[in-house]
């Protein structure tokens, strides 16, 4: 796990609803998301098929693709401090500005993400003719080539084309393209999934060691909660559409407040330890088109109360607490069992390990800079 | 290369197989070919020389066998002798066809070309703009597909040449001038060359331009058109994205449909009495000429393998997936 | 477009019939047709055309040979008693109208169901077998797709006994030929990604016969595709009969639309603008092409929803209830998901308040 500490807020998620078609045969992919991306933070989202981080990824940035669409909610962008762009109110205009020199994307397939007809050269060059038109052929050419030896790839290859790749050396390709303009924001959408264990090992370290060096912050969609506890600072846990818990990486993993975040951290064996029981979760994720009553978790939950079975808990802020850590936003967990009426069991409410000291960054207004933070230096 | 060379190998060997079919045709019919060229020709003075063209053209003459007539007539036709042509003078057919492949190949090449380029374009433009206005022509289109050429050639001529006297109605050229290597000569075939050439456009076009959509709304779902927006390039861009795709399934459907265009390009030439292969081929219907016949067949196959070629460069130069060697 | 290393044309075309006839559905869906005015306006025109060919020859107020006068030498105008004008022989337009009908549409089905069986076990075999088996049946489908068909029927016609030149089956027969290659090219490439699907190779693998993978598993997800097929080849027989008769190939004496466009050409009908001739004719093909293309756009839109109409349309917003004002814009902007304010937000209880 990183110890990096989070700088100021970038992107701000604020009860974000997306839906799929609309009218009756509507699908709620996302509801209510709340979401604060820092500086130079990398972010897991994690959840199963269909838990909607994909669909929340792609709204923030209007790719979703039809029949998605917005229905509720604001994302707010800070590219400096002090200024803020709505990015649901953007129009095209904007938004194509915006796009890759402030916020990239890696996809899952690289295969299918790079252009089979199109040389790779000219798929990094094309992102440069079009946001730095200072650039003139030989620069864009020189830039490329360094691109790519960024991610450990030859300047010979700029001539390839994809299917001329090893798959590794695709979404390394990849990865060099979403780092063309140098971006404050990337998006991974489960970019080692389809990668052979020894590769995926190879390109994460890579990929932290890059935003070491360039500071860029990570939203990083996996369904892998493994994966993410040894690079993310903080994690937001989804379900069914919803945000169940957020809390930072380590506090996460040692100390889970929500029902389905315990259940997941015991469904992975551990390597060393103690043998025990794999719990795992039973049952399956619902349909989103017929959610239960109340907590949506509440049938797959052992503690499920009665209050559970018909009242929706919205996401409870936990950071009143002593044992509240900042990143990712507020720690919080949408679940009855901690709203402080009765003491959670025992299972939830393990004491969370001491991270860096970093108050709470303040609401960010768009006019105010936010609060100077303490001990940490800027890349 | 391997790909086209493997190519070229099938395009010869389905030449091979045309002047089989080709040979074997009037032979396997049932009844006498001669006298079925006889009894076509009711009405008609027959004199000794056809008689004697007719038996040595279908052998009934010859007491060779089926092989050696076989063989025969590929020494005939790799020797450029397609027969002879009973209904315009007993010219040899090739000479026939000489005079008149140049000025197919000039409407018809000239038109399918333009078809293809604009139905393409216009592919594109309907499926970039997808649900607005354009997507009500779509139907539309379907009508001039399915409307027969030489129909759409009927109207061409009765609205823009009779009733609007925009252009004339017959012919390639003012037969009354002599040709010549300038400006009015040129003019004037242009003339006559605009309402054929409108007419295949307008008939083939659709077929294109609903092809073309249909690929690029499959092809505008794919990641990479989605990344190209993500990466906030210009909209001329993302299209290309798409579009540099797309064209490849057009292409080979090109190759697939080349044969019908070329056909209903000919039923026009007929309408308009334009002197192509198409007309040839009718006076020779009508007079039971059938050398001509088999060497327009021959020719038209030729030249459409020929396109087919050109189509499979072309792919293999758009496609870089396809240049691995084996 | 996933191509396979070292691929030839051959197979990038088959991947490319793939994305022009994008592909059978993955399990069995019941063929339900969407209800887009156009596939209903196709249906109604092609079942209106159906009647027509079976009562045609009955309705028609006269024999459609009949002679009127034998002292007018012009084709005479649309008149109360000659409701589309007469021919040049002086014989009824309407009536030949509604009695050709009948020879073009059997015809043109017959060349279909013909066609479209040849396609299917040349098609379907290739895509299942694979190596020397698929590459010869390839090669013969390849081979009849190059080779132009009119003129290879203007030939084969040609040389055909006059007698046999008006029976209607030997005639959609000999079409269907020359048309099976195109269908064929498209199962094959269907076939093949077919063959490749989990529950083919489990039943390989079980040790399932080839003949009875093929019925069950294969042929059932390609009926779209086959119908498509179908109507597709039975509008090529319609174009090719018309243009054989109008080239005179065909019985003259049998009355058919092509054939009435033959006389029209004889008349010189566009050049003296007698458009009762070549119009009804003309139009009533151009119809029934029409309407079997709408059909197929039809059932193009069931095969791949994606092109079905995009993103919200007026009625589907309406359903929904929501206001004209929160309508996103109706064209569909690639690459910009839409915000659409009015819909009523769901609660945190994910239902709308």
């Amino acid at each position: 796990m990183s110890a990096y500490p989070a700088g100021r807020p970038l992107l701000e998620v604020s009860g974000l609803c997306v839906d799929y078609s609309a009218g009756p045969g509507a699908v709620h992919a996302v509801v209510g998301a709340d979401l604060v991306l820092h500086r130079g933070e990398v972010l897991g989202l994690a959840g199963e098929s269909g838990s909607g981080k994909s669909t929340l990824a792609y709204a923030i940035t209007r790719l979703l693709r039809a029949p998605g669409m917005i229905t509720g909610g604001s994302v707010g962008y800070y590219p400096t401090p002090g200024t803020v762009v709505d990015l649901l109110a953007a129009g095209e205009g904007t938004l194509r500005v915006l796009r890759w020199s402030q916020i990239s994307v890696v996809m899952q397939s690289a295969m299918n993400a790079l252009n089979p007809v199109l040389s790779i050269g000219s798929q990094l060059t094309d992102v440069l003719q079009a946001h730095r038109p200072d650039l003139d052929q030989a620069a864009r050419q020189a830039r490329a080539a360094d691109l790519l030896a960024m991610v450990g790839i030859t300047a010979d290859r700029l001539g390839s084309y994809p299917h001329e790749l090893s798959g590794g050396m695709r979404q390394r390709v990849m990865i060099a393209m979403a780092l063309a303009l140098e971006p404050q924001v990337v998006i991974m959408d489960e970019p080692t999934t389809a990668l052979d264990v020894v590769t995926q090992r190879e390109i994460l370290e890579e990929l932290m060691d890059l935003r070491e060096r360039l500071g860029f912050a990570v939203l990083f969609i996996t369904h892998d909660l493994s994966l993410l506890v040894e690079i993310a600072d903080s994690i937001a846990v989804m379900y069914a559409g919803r945000l169940v818990e957020r809390a930072a990486a380590a506090a996460l993993f040692r100390a889970p407040r929500h029902p389905y975040t315990l259940g997941l951290l015991s469904s992975f064996p551990s390597l060393h330890g103690p043998r025990r029981r794999l719990a795992g979760i039973p049952g399956s994720p619902p349909d989103l088109r017929r959610l239960p009553a109340g907590c949506v978790f509440h049938p797959r939950c052992s503690y499920a109360t009665d209050r559970c079975r018909t009242d929706a808990p919205a996401l409870i802020r936990l950071d009143g607490r002593a044992d509240a850590t900042a990143g990712g936003g507020p720690r919080a967990a949408a679940c009855w069992l901690q709203d402080g009426s009765a003491s959670p069991p025992p299972e939830l409410a393990r004491p969370a390990p001491s991270g860096p000291p970093t108050p709470p960054a303040p609401a960010p207004t768009g006019s105010a800079p936010p609060a100077p933070d303490l001990a940490r230096s800027q890349p | 290369m391997y790909v086209i060379s493997r190519r070229i190998g099938f395009y010869v060997l389905t030449a091979i197989a045309a002047v089989t079919v080709i040979f074997f045709i009037p032979r396997v019919m049932p009844g006498n070919p001669v006298s079925a060229v006889l009894a076509k020709m009711q009405g008609t003075v027959v004199t000794k020389q056809t008689l004697a063209a007719l038996q040595a053209e279908f052998g009934s003459d010859t007491r060779e066998g089926l092989a050696g007539q076989y063989l025969h007539y590929w020494n005939d036709i790799l020797h450029g002798n397609l027969g002879i042509s009973t209904s315009n003078g007993m010219v040899p057919v090739t000479t026939v066809i000489r005079g008149a492949l140049p000025w197919t190949i000039g409407l018809v090449g000239t038109a399918t070309v333009i078809s293809f380029v604009l139905g393409t374009l216009l592919g594109i433009l309907v499926a970039w703009r997808r649900g607005s206005w354009l997507d009500t022509l779509l139907p539309a289109t379907t009508f001039f597909q399915a409307a027969p050429y030489f129909f759409l050639a009927f109207l061409a001529i009765d609205l823009f040449a009779i009733r609007l006297g925009w252009f004339p109605a017959v012919g390639a050229r003012n037969t009354l001038d002599f040709p010549a290597f300038d400006w009015t000569y040129a003019s004037d075939v242009l003339d006559h060359a605009i309402l054929p050439a409108l007419t295949i456009v307008v008939a083939s076009a659709a077929g294109w331009i609903v092809g073309m959509r249909n690929v690029m709304i499959t092809t505008m779902d794919e990641d990479y058109v989605l990344i190209a927006q993500a990466k906030g390039l210009p909209k001329r861009r993302v299209i290309w994205y798409a579009a540099r795709n797309a064209i490849l399934p057009s292409i080979s459907g090109f190759s697939l449909a080349i044969g019908f265009i070329v056909s209903g390009a000919l039923l026009t030439e007929i309408v308009f009495s334009y002197p192509g292969l198409g007309f040839i081929m009718l006076s020779a219907v009508q007079e039971a000429d059938y050398a001509p016949l088999q060497g327009i067949f021959l020719v038209i196959t030729m030249a459409v393998l020929l396109a087919n070629l050109a189509a499979d460069f072309v792919y293999v130069f758009l496609d870089p997936r396809t240049r691995q060697e084996a | 477009m996933a191509l396979g290393s070292g691929t030839d044309l051959d197979d990038a075309q088959a991947a490319d019939l793939l994305e022009l006839y994008p592909n059978a559905p993955a399990s069995r869906r019941r063929l339900r047709l969407p209800r887009s005015p156009k596939v209903i306006i196709g249906l109604a025109l092609l079942i209106g055309f159906l009647v027509l060919a079976v009562i045609g020859p009955w309705i028609a107020p006269y024999n459609p040979a009949q002679t009127f006068s034998t002292t007018a030498s012009f084709p005479q105008p649309p008149s109360a008693a000659h409701l589309l004008g007469t021919t040049q022989q002086q014989q009824d337009v309407l009536s030949q109208l509604l009695a050709g009908g009948r020879s073009t549409i059997l015809v043109a089905f017959v060349a279909g169901l013909v066609a479209t069986l040849l396609s299917v076990i040349v098609g379907v075999t290739a895509g299942y077998a694979s190596g020397l088996g698929d590459d010869l049946l390839s090669m013969l489908a390849n081979f009849f797709l190059v080779l132009p068909a009119l003129p290879l029927l203007i030939v084969i016609f040609g040389f055909l006994p006059p007698s046999q030149g008006s029976d209607d089956l030997l005639i959609g027969l000999i079409i269907a030929v020359t048309g099976w290659a195109f269908g064929a090219r498209v199962l094959r490439a269907q076939t093949l990604s077919l063959r490749t699907r989990d529950y083919v190779e489990s039943a390989r693998i079980v040790g399932e016969r080839g003949w009875r993978i093929i019925s069950f598993e294969i042929l059932p997800n390609l009926v779209p595709i086959l119908a498509s097929s179908f109507l597709f080849t039975v509008l090529y027989g319609v174009g090719t009969y018309t243009a054989l008769a109008f080239l005179g190939l065909v019985n003259p004496n049998h009355v058919s639309w092509g054939g009435m466009l033959f006389y029209a050409q004889v008349a010189g009908a566009e050049q003296s603008g007698y458009w009762w001739l070549f119009i009804p004719p003309g139009l009533a093909v151009a119809l029934l092409g029409t309407s079997l293309a709408l059909l197929n756009f039809g059932i193009d839109e069931f095969i791949n929803p994606r092109l079905r109409a995009a993103g919200l349309s007026r009625r589907r917003a309406r359903r929904a209830g929501v206001t004209a004002a929160a309508r996103p814009p109706r064209r569909f902007v690639l690459g910009v998901t839409p915000v659409l304010r009015s819909v009523p937000p769901a609660g945190d209880d994910g239902r709308p308040r």
